[in-house]
């Protein structure tokens, strides 16, 4: 009888925002569709190295496992995605696991992106309804209006288009692809569109639209493939309008 | 007049709801979740919500879809909260559309609506096959909203220990912990709203999100807010096996035009596309011609059951049955299902539309939870109220698809203002309440976490959680025999004793996340027997409950709910008449006509 099949997987460990990085090495054996998320729950089960000393299961975030809370982004094999949906059989060992760059470090993989909610108040990425109460239906709207919104509406809040942005660093406070395609998302709403002319605002501020670059590289990241340079260039043509009203009439 | 003070626990659907109906009326809220409100389990709702709009000229009404509820329910709950709710769901999806949620539309450019489970109409609004998400968005930018104007103030990544109660039994507060730092602290308040979600990790294995623990309900069952119905859990009958979850394949499949089948033939291994029509097993569509493949949750389980385990007809002789789209134009499914075909396809690698998938029952949804009353939301501990799925009042033996996200709507929109009335109404508030109270249970409980992280016993936190998992799994779920039931509970006390001397691997104290689950699952291994022995004392089948041994309903002993309390360490089981005022009980069969 053979030796059982190991996973190899290399993980990028960190006990708190001030701690300096390590690596841990482990070694689990192989199941058949196994993801990243299923060989964490094997290290926290039996937390011991690939050479045999003992350590602490790994901090990291996830919830749905389904790719639909945005929960469990990370970097594998230096690439931004989710845990849940990378299958162990599809990726070259030994795996690595890093946090993503982009965040603080909480602990281990565990990052804070309370920056992105941030930026969501700042947009405000919102319908601003009168209340709750019984105000009839909802405006109509066209299917195909329906079939361009919806897709910008599955927006995870993962983060991953920003960990690949190059304009996302320590000097600059850019609020990224996510926060511009819901503001797209807000103002292509029949109500969403009154109130369009203060989100632009706030996405010509500081750390805005105008920090885009183009590197396009957002769009690639996206798990859930939302057209995110559709919704800049889209964004950039808002702003541009709006400044030029601003100009002539302002 | 004093500012009343209120705080929501679970930051899903309802909890939002909630948030959203408090702020409202004016009244400060603070928000705790253990993840950003925005990654909540309701995220994971697929195929729609119900509400009788009656677009399509079948005669739908508010009164079918309360009939529809409660026959799907096997007459199991009380019948006057579950009409109010039907009645007000209609107004619910034009707040939701009024929020933005991008549902579909019809070429008119209304509001388009599809067909579910355990109905003949077209009653479930949708959005695409991620209509969940979409309503916890459009209520999480409401939330935010409020929290940019400073009426909310959100606590994520906290977790719920357990709820402040003076000495008079009235609930005062919470405590809790912030699961980066493990600081324990207590929060004052007037009144606590509990949104907490599912219970699916109890099972191990299911469609539940990672935080659907039923930890906070078993907290709170522990300080005496009583539990009902907890025997009576909904297995979902199309999930993706998967050693870390069970991925749900929506019930808007079949709703869109999907059928169940199996080869004719036991152990045929030819693919299934080369396999004739009239060599398959329809056998929903058989068994049951006026429903079909759109038979209630439990039914369409127990079948797929009995195919695999008494047919032995499984796909290669395995656990698993075919759900067929392939039929189905690809236009059609992209624009009404991609969500959950891309789930399909990037967790196994196979194109959906193009091959039928291989699908399994998996543990879904809890019917049971946290005793409330049949008018606002109200549990039996003052200051406590409950919503959505944590609470059991509005689907009885068995829910039907697409009602959940309808009744987390209406009870988180009941319970905020239901809260603030009973806030308003104390004669003395939190602020009254003597230091001494809270600091007893901010002791208790970190006393209960120091304990925990210091002990060096031999035991793994995940292995006792996976044996758990196994044993209500295999017996606590489809079919049920009291001679399992009862060694169910033998090998749950079992477990319990092996969790005083787990290990926790990690003595930490900083976002020491085997701590959180070690305290989650103390509290589990609770809520399983509070459901194992509910399953074990019911001698009748209803709804999601079934016995072989008793296969009939028994409304003359059982038509009753079952209230679960404790004291002193013990769980014990009474049991309260089921209100059926308004639709005399009469046989569920969905094989003829009704």
């Amino acid at each position: 009888m053979g030796e059982t099949k190991k996973v190899i997987l290399r993980v990028k460990r960190q006990a708190g925002p001030k701690h300096a990085p390590r690596w841990e090495e482990f070694a689990l054996n192989w199941r058949p569709a196994m993801n990243v998320i299923i060989c964490l729950r094997d290290i926290a089960e039996n937390p011991v190295t690939r050479d045999g000393k003992k350590t602490t299961p790994v901090t990291y975030e996830s919830n749905c496992l389904e790719e639909v809370c945005g929960s469990c982004a990370m970097l594998i094999n230096g690439k931004a995605r989710m845990a849940c949906s990378a299958l162990v059989d599809s990726l070259p060992q030994p795996i690595r696991l890093e946090p993503l760059s982009k965040f603080p470090v909480v602990r281990d993989l565990a990052v804070d992106r309370s920056f992105m909610f941030e930026s969501l108040k700042r947009v405000k990425a919102w319908i601003p309804i009168d209340g709750t109460y019984d105000l009839g239906e909802g405006p109509r709207m066209a299917p195909e209006t329906q079939e361009q919104a919806y897709p910008l509406s599955r927006c995870i809040s993962c983060g991953n288009c920003l960990e690949v942005c190059p304009q996302v660093n320590e000097n600059n406070a850019f609020v990224g692809a996510a926060i511009i395609s819901q503001v797209r998302l807000f103002n292509m709403h029949p109500t969403g569109a009154m109130h369009a002319r203060e989100r632009l605002e706030a996405l010509m501020g500081p750390g805005g639209i105008a920090d885009c670059a183009n590197a396009q590289n957002c769009v690639k990241a996206c798990p859930k493939e939302i057209p995110l340079t559709e919704s800049i260039a889209e964004m950039n043509r808002q702003a541009w309008k709006q400044a030029l009203l601003g100009w002539l009439f302002g | 007049m004093r500012e009343p003070k209120i705080i929501v626990v679970g930051g899903g659907l309802a909890g939002l709801m909630a948030t959203i109906r408090v702020a409202e009326a004016g009244v400060p809220v603070e928000l705790f979740s253990i993840v950003p409100v925005k990654r909540s389990h309701s995220v994971c709702a697929q195929g729609g919500i119900n509400a009788a709009k009656n677009t399509k000229g079948e005669g739908d009404s508010t009164d079918k879809h309360f009939d529809d509820t409660i026959y799907g329910g096997d007459f199991l709950a009380n019948q006057p909260l579950v009409k109010r709710m039907c009645e007000a769901a209609p107004g619910i999806i034009d707040l939701l559309d009024r929020m933005g949620v991008m549902f579909n539309r019809t070429t008119e450019g209304l509001l388009d609506y599809r067909r579910f489970g355990g109905t003949l109409y077209h009653r479930t609004a949708f959005a695409g096959a991620t209509t969940g998400q979409q309503l916890l968005y459009a209520l999480d930018e409401q939330v935010r909203r409020y929290e940019a104007d400073g009426k909310v103030n959100k606590f994520e990544g906290w977790t719920f220990l357990s709820a402040v109660i003076d000495d008079g039994g009235i609930c005062r507060g919470i405590c809790a912990m912030d699961m980066r730092s493990t600081e324990v602290k207590t929060f004052p308040a007037d009144a606590a709203i509990f949104c907490t979600g599912g219970i699916g990790a109890i099972f191990g294995l299911s469609t539940n999100s990672v935080v659907c623990t039923g930890s906070a309900q078993s907290a709170l069952f522990q300080q005496g807010v009583d539990y009902a119905n907890g025997e009576f859990i909904q297995v979902h009958p199309t999930a993706i096996p998967g050693e870390d979850k069970l991925r749900l394949m929506s019930e808007s499949a079949r709703g869109e035009g999907g059928r169940i089948w199996v080869p004719r033939k036991p152990g045929d291994t030819r693919p299934p596309n080369s396999i004739l029509e009239s060599e398959r097993f329809y056998f929903l569509e058989e068994w049951y011609p006026k429903y079909g493949n759109l038979v209630p949750r439990d039914i369409a389980t127990r079948a797929i059951h009995r195919v695999v385990f008494q047919e032995k007809l499984g796909i290669h002789g395995q656990a698993a049955v075919y759900l067929d789209l392939t039929h189905i134009p690809r236009e059609v499914l992209d624009r009404k299902l991609e969500g959950i075909l891309e789930i399909y396809e990037k967790f196994l690698g196979i194109n959906p539309r193009k091959e039928p998938m291989k699908v399994f029952p998996g543990m879904h949804y809890a019917m049971g939870g946290v005793w409330v009353n049949n008018e606002d939301q109200a549990t039996n501990v003052p200051g406590i109220y409950a919503a959505g799925e944590c609470e059991y009042q509005y689907h009885g033996a068995n829910r039907l698809g697409a009602n959940s996200l309808v009744s987390c709507i209406f009870g988180g929109g009941i319970a905020g203002p239901a809260a603030v009335k009973y806030a308003r109404g104390l004669a003395q508030g939190c602020e009254s309440t003597p230091a001494s109270a809270f600091e007893r249970e901010r002791k208790r409980q970190a006393a209960m976490n120091e304990a925990l992280i210091r002990q060096e016993g031999g035991e793994n936190p995940i292995a006792i959680w996976r044996a758990m998992g196994e044993l209500m799994t295999e017996h606590v779920t489809v079919t049920r025999y009291n001679k399992n039931l009862q060694q169910v509970d033998a090998k749950l006390r079992e477990l319990t004793d092996r969790f005083r001397r787990i290990n926790l691997s990690d003595h930490t104290l900083w976002s020491n996340q085997t701590l959180n689950f070690a305290r989650e699952l103390g509290n589990m291994l609770v809520l399983a027997r509070v459901i194992t022995l509910g399953a074990l004392a019911r001698n009748e089948s209803r709804g999601a409950h079934y016995k072989p041994d008793f296969p009939e309903r028994d409304d003359a002993n059982w038509l009753k709910t079952t209230r679960a309390n404790y004291s002193n360490g013990e769980i014990k089981l009474t049991y309260e008449p089921v209100d059926t005022s308004l639709i005399p009980p009469r046989p569920r069969r969905y094989d003829v006509a009704r």
